[in-house]
C-alpha cells in the first residue's frame, strides 16, 4: 500500500509538472491580488469617511426609523399613491415600446451579417455605447429642462436610455441568428430589404419579445426612481415623504412598489412563456 | 431541370388549401388580438403618462438646442475649440470620479461578501432547512427590489450626507442582487463532492468549503466583476440624493444651467465607463476564459 502511493506521488510529479512545480509567478498570483483588493478596500473606507463611531450612530438611527415605520399606513393619500403608481407603470410602458421601436432599424445598421462593413458600423455602436454609458437619472434630468416637470419626461428618459441598451441587445440577436435562411431567400431572387424581412425578422422577433418583456419588467423599477429628480411617477411621492420624514407613509410607499414589481414580473413570465416558450428558449 | 414535382389531386389540394388558410387565419386572427390589447395598454398608458405630443413638438428644438447649449462656452465657441476652458475643473472632477469608482468598489466588495456568507442558505441544495432559505429569499429579493437610490435616500437621514450611505447602498443592493446570482451558481454545482465529504463525517461548513466553494468561486469572481460595471454606473448618480460621488457635481451643473460643464463632466463618466467595461471585460477573460463571459 505504502509503496504504491510513493511511486505513484513520484510518476504523478513527473507527468503533470503544471500542477506540482508551479512557477511563483502563479502560486503568489492569487495571494497578491487578494492583499491587493483588500488594501483598496481599506484605502476606501479611509478615504470615504467611514467611522465606527459614525457607523453605528447610523445604525442606531436607522434603528429607530424601521420602528417608526411599522406599521405601513398610507394616511389619506392612497388614491394619489395609486394614481402615482399607475404612472409609473404607464411610464415604464411606454417608455420600453418606444426605444424598441426606434432600436430595431437602427440595430440592424449595428449588426454584422446585415452591414458588413466595420466603418459603417463602427460609428453606430459607439454611439449607442455613449447612449448607454449615461444613467436613466441623468437622462430624466436632461429631459426636464426640454419638456418641463411630470410623467411625459420620464417616458422620454427611459425611451433614450434604453434605445441603447436594446440596440446592443437587438443586433447581438440578429448577429446570432442563422444565415441559412437569409441565403436561401437571397438564392431565389429577394432584394436585401426580402432578406431582412423573410430571412432574418422571423428567427430574432420572438427573442426580441422576450427582451423587451424583460425590460418592461426591469423598467418599473426604473421607473419607480425617475420621480426622484421630478419625472412623475410614485418615485415622487417616495422622496417628497423620506423629505419630510413621514416613514408610515415611506414604508407603505415601498410596499406598493415591491407589490407591484411582483406583480408585473409574474405577467410577463407568463407572457415571454407564452411567446417563446414553445420554441427553443433563446 | 426538370425534375418531376408531384402535383396532387385537384380534391386533395383543395381540403389541404383550406386546412392551410385555416391555420393561417387562426394565427393573424390571435397575432390582431394581441395587438389590439397592446395598443389599448399603450393607449392608456399613454393617458397615464400625461403624454402630450403638442409639447414634445413645440419643445422638440429644445432638446437638439440642449444639446447644442452644452457645447458650447460662455463666449459662444464651441468647446472643443478651447479644451482647457472647456474641462477647467478637471483636477475637482478626477478626484470626485476617483470618489464614485471607490464608492462601487467597496459597496460591491461589501456586498459580494455579504452574498457570499448568505448564499449558502438562500440555495435549494445546500440550505439546511426550508424554514432559512425562506427567510433568506426574502430578505434578498427585498433588497434587490427596492431602488438602490432609495436606500441611499433613507441612508442620507441615517448616516448624514456623504457617500457613506451611498457606499451602504450600493452595498445593499448587491447583496441582494449577488446573492440570488451566487445561490443559482451553487444550484448548479456537482453534488457528487459534498456527498463524499459529508460521508467523512464532515460537518455542514466542511462541506461548502471544500466541496462546493472550490467548484463556485470562478463564477462568483466573474458575476461580481460586472456587478462592479453596474455598480460604476449606480454610484454616478448617487450624488443626485447626497450620497457622494460626481452625481453632485452634476446635478449642480444642470439645475444651474452651466452647460459647457454638464458636457464636460457627461463626457467623463462616459469614458470612465467605458474604460471600466473594457478593463474588467478584459480581466474576465483573462481570468476565466472565454466560455464563462456572459
Amino acid at each position: 500500500m505504502t509503496g504504491r502511493q510513493e511511486i505513484d506521488t513520484v510518476a504523478l510529479r513527473a507527468r503533470y509538472p503544471e500542477m506540482f512545480d508551479r512557477p511563483a509567478s502563479a502560486r503568489l498570483a492569487m495571494p497578491a491580488m487578494i492583499v491587493a483588493a483588500f488594501a483598496i478596500l481599506v484605502y476606501g473606507l479611509v478615504d470615504l469617511d467611514f467611522s465606527p463611531s459614525r457607523f453605528f450612530a447610523g445604525l442606531n438611527q436607522l434603528g429607530w426609523i424601521s420602528l417608526m415605520m411599522i406599521p405601513p399606513d398610507p394616511g389619506s393619500s392612497l388614491p394619489i399613491y395609486l394614481k402615482a403608481l399607475g404612472e409609473t407603470l404607464s411610464i415604464a410602458l411606454l417608455g420600453t415600446t418606444l426605444a424598441a421601436v426606434f432600436a430595431l432599424p437602427v440595430s440592424l445598421l449595428a449588426a454584422r451579417n446585415v452591414v458588413p462593413s466595420s466603418i459603417l458600423r463602427f460609428p453606430v455602436r459607439r454611439f449607442l455605447d455613449s447612449i448607454r454609458g449615461v444613467d436613466t437619472l441623468i437622462w430624466a434630468l436632461v429631459w426636464i429642462n426640454v419638456v418641463g416637470l411630470g410623467p411625459f419626461a420620464g417616458v422620454l428618459a427611459i425611451a433614450v436610455s434604453d434605445f441603447g441598451a436594446f440596440g446592443k441587445l437587438f443586433s447581438e440577436a440578429i448577429e446570432g441568428a442563422d444565415q441559412k435562411q437569409v441565403e436561401g431567400i437571397r438564392a431565389s431572387g429577394g432584394s436585401a430589404l426580402h432578406e431582412i424581412r423573410f430571412g432574418l425578422l422571423p428567427q430574432v422577433l420572438p427573442v426580441i419579445a422576450g427582451q423587451v418583456l424583460y425590460f418592461i419588467e426591469s423598467n418599473t423599477r426604473s421607473a419607480t426612481i425617475i420621480g426622484i429628480v421630478g419625472a412623475g411617477g410614485i418615485g415622487l411621492q417616495l422622496a417628497e415623504q423620506i423629505r419630510v420624514l413621514e416613514w408610515q407613509k415611506v414604508s407603505f410607499l415601498i410596499l406598493m412598489i415591491l407589490v407591484a414589481v411582483a406583480a408585473i414580473d409574474f405577467v410577463s413570465g407568463k407572457l415571454r412563456f407564452a411567446i417563446i416558450g414553445r420554441r427553443a428558449v433563446a | 431541370m426538370t425534375v418531376a414535382v408531384s402535383i396532387l389531386p385537384e380534391q386533395q389540394l383543395a381540403v389541404l388549401n383550406a386546412a392551410y388558410r385555416q391555420a393561417v387565419a387562426r394565427k393573424r386572427l390571435r397575432l390582431l388580438f394581441g395587438a389590439v390589447i397592446f395598443a389599448a395598454a399603450l393607449f392608456l398608458a399613454a393617458i397615464g403618462a400625461e403624454v402630450n405630443l403638442r409639447t414634445l413638438f413645440a419643445h422638440y428644438g429644445n432638446f437638439l438646442s440642449y444639446f447644442d447649449r452644452i457645447f458650447a462656452l460662455d463666449n459662444g465657441q464651441r468647446v472643443w475649440t478651447d479644451v482647457g476652458e472647456w474641462l477647467w475643473g478637471w483636477r475637482k472632477w478626477l478626484r470626485m470620479l476617483g470618489e464614485t469608482l471607490l464608492i462601487s468598489y467597496v459597496g460591491t466588495l461589501i456586498g459580494a461578501t455579504f452574498a457570499f456568507a448568505l448564499n449558502f442558505f438562500a440555495a435549494e441544495n445546500t440550505s439546511p432547512s426550508p424554514w432559512l432559505r425562506f427567510t433568506v429569499r426574502r430578505l434578498l429579493e427585498f433588497a434587490r427590489t427596492v431602488p438602490g437610490i432609495v436606500f441611499a435616500l433613507i441612508f442620507v437621514i441615517a448616516f448624514g450626507l456623504g457617500p457613506m450611505a451611498g457606499v451602504l447602498a450600493i452595498a445593499i443592493h448587491s447583496t441582494g442582487a449577488l446573492g440570488k446570482l451566487f445561490s443559482e451558481i451553487v444550484e448548479n454545482a456537482d453534488m457528487k463532492p459534498v456527498e463524499g465529504i459529508r460521508s467523512t463525517g464532515a460537518s455542514w461548513l466542511s462541506c461548502m468549503r471544500f466541496a462546493v466553494v472550490p467548484q463556485v468561486t470562478a463564477g462568483y469572481a466573474s458575476y461580481a466583476l460586472l456587478r462592479f460595471e453596474v455598480n460604476v454606473r449606480e454610484a454616478s448618480v448617487m450624488g443626485f440624493v447626497g450620497a457622494g460621488g460626481i452625481g453632485q457635481e452634476l446635478v449642480v451643473a444642470i439645475r444651474k444651467f452651466y452647460y459647457s460643464d454638464v458636457s464636460a463632466i457627461l463626457l467623463t463618466i462616459i469614458v470612465t465607463v467605458f474604460v471600466i467595461d473594457i478593463s474588467t471585460g478584459w480581466l474576465r477573460g483573462r481570468l476565466f476564459g472565454r466560455e464563462t463571459r456572459t
